[in-house]
């Protein structure tokens, strides 16, 4: 592989995690970045799966707004890179 | 709400695998038979988790290829070289085994029949799977929204759903473009890669109801979703899905 291969999937690829913990879809769902204040659809950030877990990363300014780990017993969440998820009522 | 409160959190669900068709020499479709299934949109996913005996465990995400139809339901995985999971679904799984699956989810890169519009599929390689459950979909609903793919191969042995296609192809309302990258077939001279010169000649111009989904490895999605926006195609109405890395040229 080359440097310049991206290696990151998009949202959709934790839709899986984080449906363990969500009764609603996040993929779906508007999240603002707290870092720089881009806002966009879930499913288009940037995931990386190499880390332990998944790092969910701003399209906009690549800082990290959400990690999912999940261990045989829990699931850990840490959203401290989103101002905010809005999700659909219907 | 009554939806909010009728779902519950998602868990592991074992399947048993009732049929296995080889669509290539690399690529088989998975017939999974699952009973508490609810049913899926064209284009979602699950995950499949694999145990190993000493508990050491791998998931990976599979598109689901089928509209669902009530009944059973169909993942086509492709053979990645050197990786764990897939070599293990396409050589050593067989009928009758069972198979632990999560799902369906992902809510944005999927097609209903009801939406408005005509609909662009762009897919690479194994990235065909979800845009054929669009298809399936839109045959099933009898939708007549135009539809047109644009499928990225290496040659006409890697195409995945041959048969089928062809099939889905004769209606009026199916457009279907191969784009060979390495060997194309008898008369057909062209080889390369999905460029701006195709897609102005065989996509739909941007419109304000056109939805384009595009799926492949990491950097086909990357590479086509570029020339859309470049072409003047509204990245809101661009919708991606990347199934990973694929280091060398396809
Ligand atoms: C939402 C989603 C849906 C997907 N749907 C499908 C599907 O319908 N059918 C299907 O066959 N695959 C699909 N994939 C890809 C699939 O999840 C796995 O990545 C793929 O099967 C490889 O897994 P592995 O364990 O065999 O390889 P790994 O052990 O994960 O990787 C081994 C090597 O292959 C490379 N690699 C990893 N993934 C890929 C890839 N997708 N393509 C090329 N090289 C890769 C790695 O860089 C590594 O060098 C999907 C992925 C996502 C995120
Ligand atoms: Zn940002």
């Amino acid at each position: 592989m080359t440097a310049d291969v991206p290696t990151y999937l998009d949202g959709n690829a934790a839709a899986g995690a984080l449906s363990e913990v969500f009764a609603v879809d996040l993929t779906a769902a508007i999240g603002r970045c707290a870092g720089c204040g881009h806002t966009g659809v879930f499913a288009e950030v940037r995931l990386y799966t190499a880390a332990p877990g998944l790092v969910a990363r701003c399209p906009g300014c690549d800082d990290v707004l959400l990690r999912v780990v999940t261990t045989p017993s829990e699931t850990y969440l840490d959203l401290r890179g989103l101002t905010y998820l809005r999700v659909s009522n219907s | 709400m009554e939806r909010t409160a009728v779902r519950r959190r998602l868990t592991w669900q074992a399947g048993t695998v009732t049929e296995i068709r080889e669509e290539t020499a690399t690529a088989r479709t998975i017939v999974l038979d699952l009973p508490d299934w609810p049913g899926h949109l064209a284009g979602q996913h699950l995950d499949v988790r694999l145990t190993a005996p000493d508990g050491y465990r791998a998931s990976r995400s599979y598109s689901i290829a089928s509209a669902w139809t009530g009944s059973t339901i169909e993942l086509t995985v492709e053979q990645v070289p050197d990786g764990e999971v897939s070599p293990y679904l396409v050589d050593v799984l067989k009928v009758g085994d069972p198979l632990e699956v999560r799902g369906p989810v992902g809510g944005w890169f999927v097609w209903r029949p009801d939406s408005a519009g005509p609909i662009q599929l762009i897919g690479g390689g194994s990235g065909v799977v979800p845009l054929m459950a669009m298809l399936r979909e839109h045959a099933h609903a009898s939708s007549t929204a135009p539809a047109r793919l644009l499928y990225s191969v290496r040659r006409p042995t890697s195409v995945i759903y041959a048969a089928d296609l062809k099939k889905l192809a004769m209606s009026d309302d199916v457009d279907l473009t191969f784009v060979y990258t390495r060997e194309a077939p008898p008369g057909e001279p062209r080889v390369g890669r999905v460029d701006a010169e195709l897609l102005a000649a065989k996509a739909f111009a941007p419109t304000d109801d056109l939805t384009t989904y595009v799926c492949g490895p990491t950097p086909f999605v990357e590479a086509v979703a570029d020339l859309l926006v470049a072409a003047g195609h509204d990245p809101a109405r661009v919708r991606t899905e990347r199934f990973g890395p694929t280091g060398g040229p396809r």
